[in-house]
């Protein structure tokens, strides 16, 4: 392992786990109200959107890594998993309606949106950086 | 693009950390310079060649002559 840690990447990390840490207090809260029927009505929407805010400043954590990062090969691979986690995203996504719209599969998605699988992507894209230039990156 | 980047750290007796270190860059940037996987902006190259007191087109060789 590299002894390599830019400020950038520090950053990234403390903010990728106040984020997940945010995101598993407020999904905690918003699957524990809508349970025990808590909310109703007009304050229902705020608090399903609540969970996804972390989510949200997930993607806004990669973008600030992807602009501080002074490592410029570093940045590149960013680049390329972010747009290899993106093109992966869209594709499964745009199948998975199209499967939908023909009624092969049940509608829903079981909780497994589009974030879910930008993150996966990520991982494709991380493999991907592994097998063509040596090194999955920061943001593996 | 093809360089002389492992030879001139050879000379000096650096590890691919050692260089990574001056150049303020990650090892995985200088190894991936010296394998031909990644070629350096004009800056980075700039700073190379400054940090070896050599000439750009001493320490990476043109693709049109290589």
């Amino acid at each position: 392992m590299s002894r390599y840690k830019s400020p950038a990447a520090r950053r990234y990390l403390i903010r990728m786990a106040i984020l997940m840490s945010l995101y598993m207090v407020t999904l905690f809260v918003a699957v524990y109200a809508f349970r025990h029927h808590l909310v109703a009505g007009a304050l229902a929407w705020p608090l399903a959107i609540l969970p996804a805010l972390p989510v949200i400043g997930v993607f806004w954590a990669v973008m600030r890594l992807l602009v501080e990062e002074p490592d410029e090969f570093l940045r590149m691979l960013l680049v390329r998993q972010a747009l290899i986690a993106t093109g992966f995203c869209l594709t499964v996504t745009t199948i998975w309606e199209f499967l939908q719209n023909f009624d092969l599969v049940p509608p829903g998605n079981g909780g497994f949106g589009a974030a879910f699988f930008w993150f996966m992507g990520l991982g494709v894209g991380a493999i991907y950086n592994r097998l063509t230039v040596g090194t999955a990156g920061t943001c593996a | 693009m093809n360089n002389r980047l492992k030879v001139l750290r050879a000379e000096r007796d650096w590890s691919q950390q050692d260089l990574a270190d001056r150049l303020a860059v990650s090892r995985q940037s200088v190894n991936a310079i010296e394998t031909g996987k990644y070629d350096p902006s004009l800056p980075l190259a700039f700073r190379i060649s400054e940090l070896f007191d050599l000439p750009i087109e001493t320490i990476f060789v043109s693709p049109s002559k290589d």
